[in-house]
């Protein structure tokens, strides 16, 4: 039986981190569910458990159906028929097992029939999904947006739509028009409230929308007549009961193809308010966005970790002058670095999602009592580190997975050409992480000022203080002179005080920093693990490199020369 | 309508994949280097038995297995995916039970749960391959059989009758039986839903007494306060069993060798069905002492 959680043990070393303990006890608010819910956990250990047993049952999934189904998803691909999509069959088989299992509402409350998880737990489904099938994420990860209806409707709404997700109802965010993507500022859907029966109702057009035939819609229309930025958005629920949308076509894209993306004609169709009028996209839609991109950071480290497995498999098989071609050391250096790669990648996402987890949990708790002082403290410590770190980590790790989606190519040579091997769909699937929810040119926007105003450099110095074993300090100390370097570099682009240059290197800036997060997070596992060593000192030996060449860049760059750059 | 179903499964060594240290050198297999898993068949007929219980409220679905303290985890297994509960059969005077030892003790405990309308096992189990178990059961019974089914498509208690699908070769076949019923479940049925994880976490501390023997409960209490944690095991007296019926001493069966086959031939051969042919083809390996 393959189980894509059990067969990779950094998935564990990661679950079991020390801060999960503060995670589980904010989250289960002291076990009280323990008496009214027979499968509530009853201690710390207890939860730990669960998540583990519910893993493998995630694992099994992944191995004996999702991933058998994908090549066969990519080619069948849905359909659309009379404004409504049929997926492939594939997906509809791997939907079934995933409801049948109970694995839809994860991290909703036990009172709206969810299994009330930490993001950690459920962010760790979302990589053992990618990794067998980057497209079926897209279709399951959007229960995330409950978490959205959990936050903002109120509780009537909750009750209402909360349990038919966890029932295994599918959920879409319709955000972008035809003329706002990135700019979601200028979308124009209309939203007009009658008065007679005292319902909103919507029309226009969507585009680009993942699995717009969902049952529960979340929808991003202009409320306020006469607006034209983005106060002048609300957030509506549409109900596909009710009807009034139908999907006009799917675009035939190059990958992630069993998911569908549509075009959504709204016609009159009856929707219901969703928080407070006008905070639609200024609030609402950013809080959706952040948890999204965490999203989108899991399926990237599924998609590393499986090209990583594909290119691995294949250097082992592949004999070339009489040994496996894995034995040269040209291709051993490119499997060590998409291993190390899709390590980092990895020890990324889960730092990230531990901080969402503190910081949601208080904030979630803030609704029923007063924060203390501490707890106050706490939620903006790691309210900050997750706004900090989900632009780096969406941003570098989806590069990532197209970087080892490339070299896994290349370490098949001209087989990996073929449509014969599953690493030319993992390829077409890796290309849009670096694109939707924004692209990494806009997470470099989101994570600048955190290199300004020191956030990732004062994490560092947090990383810097922990004590390691003796045989990693050679690793640490390479690690503190790419710190150093990065300092150095961000007080010369800085104090030029030129916005337009610090933009300009604002890439460049943020991937030093990420550089040295991404090091030493890897240094922690090798700490606590050494099976992280490799990847570690692979890692750190590949960052050094890059920072050097972004240092040498910054040093030798004339801010004259910025007018050969601009358009002319 | 509600339906009782008894499902029938075991705990067998996981001989799909098996490496080069899954024999011993007496010929016998060494459980150590196999983990032990749910017959795959009788997951099918699971499956099938909890497809009743999705279409019909009220039915309730029961795993009976027979093994040591351990196979408890069949019980588990079951609850995880949706069984209402389940009997182990464990007891010395069981082990080493043969195909006829083995439905003695099933028939026994059937008969003790008394109250059923189906009962419902794999075809075979991977470590036997024998597919005697359920039929002896029927006939200890006194039930109608029906083997290699696939589907179940009807059932109709009022009326006592039943309509299932059954594999042949070549095809299928839809066959109408009386209630109670004797099931066996072929492969090529629906495979079995996953562990479903409210399920899971509900029933993961579930455990039999021996099990409780050989690994201290994390929490004790939930066994008192939770008692669909107890997993009800039964010994040959609980069953009323016949000692000399049960385990070795029922078990006329006895291993005489066990011998390492390595196919040689590289071709196959295809015969018809005419006499003719199969008649050679006996000749032939009788011949070359294939058989006999």
């Amino acid at each position: 039986m393959a189980n894509f959680y059990t067969d990779n043990p950094s998935l564990k070393h990661h679950l079991h981190h020390p801060l999960m303990k503060r995670i589980v006890e904010l989250k289960e608010r002291g076990y009280a569910d323990k008496d009214i819910y027979d499968y509530a956990p009853i201690d710390f250990e207890d939860a730990m458990d669960s998540y583990e047993k519910v893993l493998e049952i995630v694992g099994e999934i992944c191995g004996e159906i999702i991933a058998p189904n994908a090549e066969g998803v990519d080619h069948e691909g849905p359909t659309v028929a009379n404004g409504r999509v049929t997926y492939a069959s594939g997906t509809q088989q791997n939907l079934d097992a995933v409801r049948k299992a109970g694995l839809m509402g994860i991290a909703m409350p036990r009172r709206y029939n969810g299994l009330n998880f930490p993001i950690v737990p459920y962010i760790m489904a979302a990589d053992l999904v990618s990794r067998a099938d980057a497209g079926f994420e897209n279709l399951w990860g959007l229960q995330d947006c409950a978490e959205t209806l959990y936050e903002f409707g109120n509780e009537d709404q909750r009750q209402r739509y909360i349990p038919r997700v966890c029932d295994g109802e599918t959920m879409s965010m319709d955000l972008t028009e035809p003329d706002a993507g990135s700019d979601l500022q200028s979308v124009m859907l209309k939203a007009s409230y009658n008065e007679a029966d005292g319902c909103w109702y919507l029309n226009g057009v969507k585009r680009f929308i993942t699995n717009g035939d969902a049952d529960i819609h979340l929808v991003l229309a202009r409320s306020e007549e006469g607006t034209k930025d983005g106060r002048g958005l609300s957030m509506f629920i549409y109900d596909k009961r009710n009807g009034g949308v139908n999907v006009r076509r799917i675009e035939n894209k190059m990958g992630i193809k069993g998911s569908p993306t549509c075009e959504l004609v709204f016609k009159n169709a009856k929707a219901e308010l969703c928080g407070d009028r006008k905070l639609g996209l200024i609030k609402y839609v950013m809080a959706l966005m952040n948890g999204a991109r965490l999203g989108i950071m899991a399926q990237a480290v599924g998609l590393s970790e499986a090209a990583y497995r594909e290119a691995y498999a294949y250097a082992l098989d592949r004999k070339q002058f009489g040994k496996s071609i894995i034995e040269f050391p040209a291709i051993a250096e490119i499997i060590a670095l998409m291993r190390a790669k899709a390590d980092a990648s990895r020890s990324m996402l889960y730092e990230t999602a531990r901080f969402v987890d503190v910081y949601k949990a208080l904030d979630d708790i803030s609704k029923e009592r007063k924060l203390t002082p501490e707890e106050r403290q706490e939620f903006k410590k790691y309210s900050k580190l997750a706004d900090a770190f989900t632009p780096m980590g969406k941003g570098m790790t989806t590069e990532y997975a197209n970087q080892n989606a490339y070299d896994a190519i290349q370490v098949h040579g001209g087989s990996g050409f073929m449509k014969d091997y599953a690493c030319e769909r993992i390829y077409r699937d890796a290309r849009i992480t670096n694109i939707y929810e924004g692209t990494t040119q806009l997470q470099v926007v989101a994570a600048i000022r955190h290199v300004t105003t020191g956030t990732y450099l004062n994490q560092i110095h947090e990383y810097q203080a922990i004590e390691y074993k003796p045989e990693l300090e050679a690793l640490k100390n390479k690690l503190a002179v790419m710190t150093e370097k990065y300092e150095k570099m961000v007080t010369k682009v800085t104090e030029t005080k030129d916005s337009e240059y610090i933009d300009f290197q604002a890439r460049r800036l943020v991937e030093a920093a990420a550089h040295c997060v991404f090091g030493y997070l890897l240094l922690q596992d090798a700490n606590k693990d050494d099976s992280f060593r490799r990847s570690a000192e692979v890692y750190v030996n590949y960052g050094q490199a890059e920072v050097d060449k972004i240092e040498s860049f910054i040093n030798n760059f004339n801010r004259e020369d910025l007018a050969y750059y601009k358009q002319q | 309508m509600s339906l009782r179903i008894i499902v029938l499964a075991k705990q067998v060594p996981d001989t799909r994949n098996v490496g080069k240290d899954a024999m011993k050198a007496d010929g016998t297999i060494n459980r150590a280097a196999l983990p032990a898993i749910f017959n795959p068949e009788d997951l099918n007929a699971l499956e099938q038995a909890l497809r009743l219980k999705d279409a019909y409220p009220g039915t309730t679905v029961t795993l009976l297995t027979m093994g040591p303290g351990r196979a408890a985890e069949i019980i588990r297994e079951g609850l995880y995916r949706g069984a209402d509960g389940g009997f182990l059969l464990t007891d010395r005077a069981f082990a080493g039970a043969d195909t006829l030892a083995t439905s003695y003790a099933l028939a026994m405990a059937i008969k003790k749960i008394n109250d059923y309308d189906i009962i419902i096992g794999g075809r075979q189990a991977i470590d036997g391959d024998t597919a005697q178990v359920g039929p002896q059961v029927a006939e200890k019974l006194g039930l109608t059989q029906i083997t290699y089914a696939e589907e179940i498509l009807n059932v109709d208690k009022e009326a006592g009758r039943i309509t299932v699908k059954r594999h042949i070769d070549g095809g299928v076949e839809t066959v109408e039986g009386p209630l109670p019923i004797v099931i066996t479940v072929n492969g090529s049925a629906a495979p079995c839903r996953p562990r479903n994880a409210k399920l899971v976490q509900k029933y993961k501390h579930a455990m039999g007494k021996q099990e409780r023997g050989t690994r201290p409960a994390s929490h004790p209490e939930l066994y008192e306060t939770r008692p669909y944690l107890n997993i009800q095991e039964w010994s040959v007296a609980d069953v009323n069993g016949d000692l000399a019926q049960c385990g070795l001493s029922g078990s006329p069966t006895k291993v005489k060798a066990i011998e390492n086959i390595v196919f040689q031939a590289k071709e196959s051969k295809t015969i018809s069905s005419s006499d003719q042919e199969v008649e050679d083809l006996i000749v032939e390996l009788l011949a070359n002492h294939t058989i006999g």
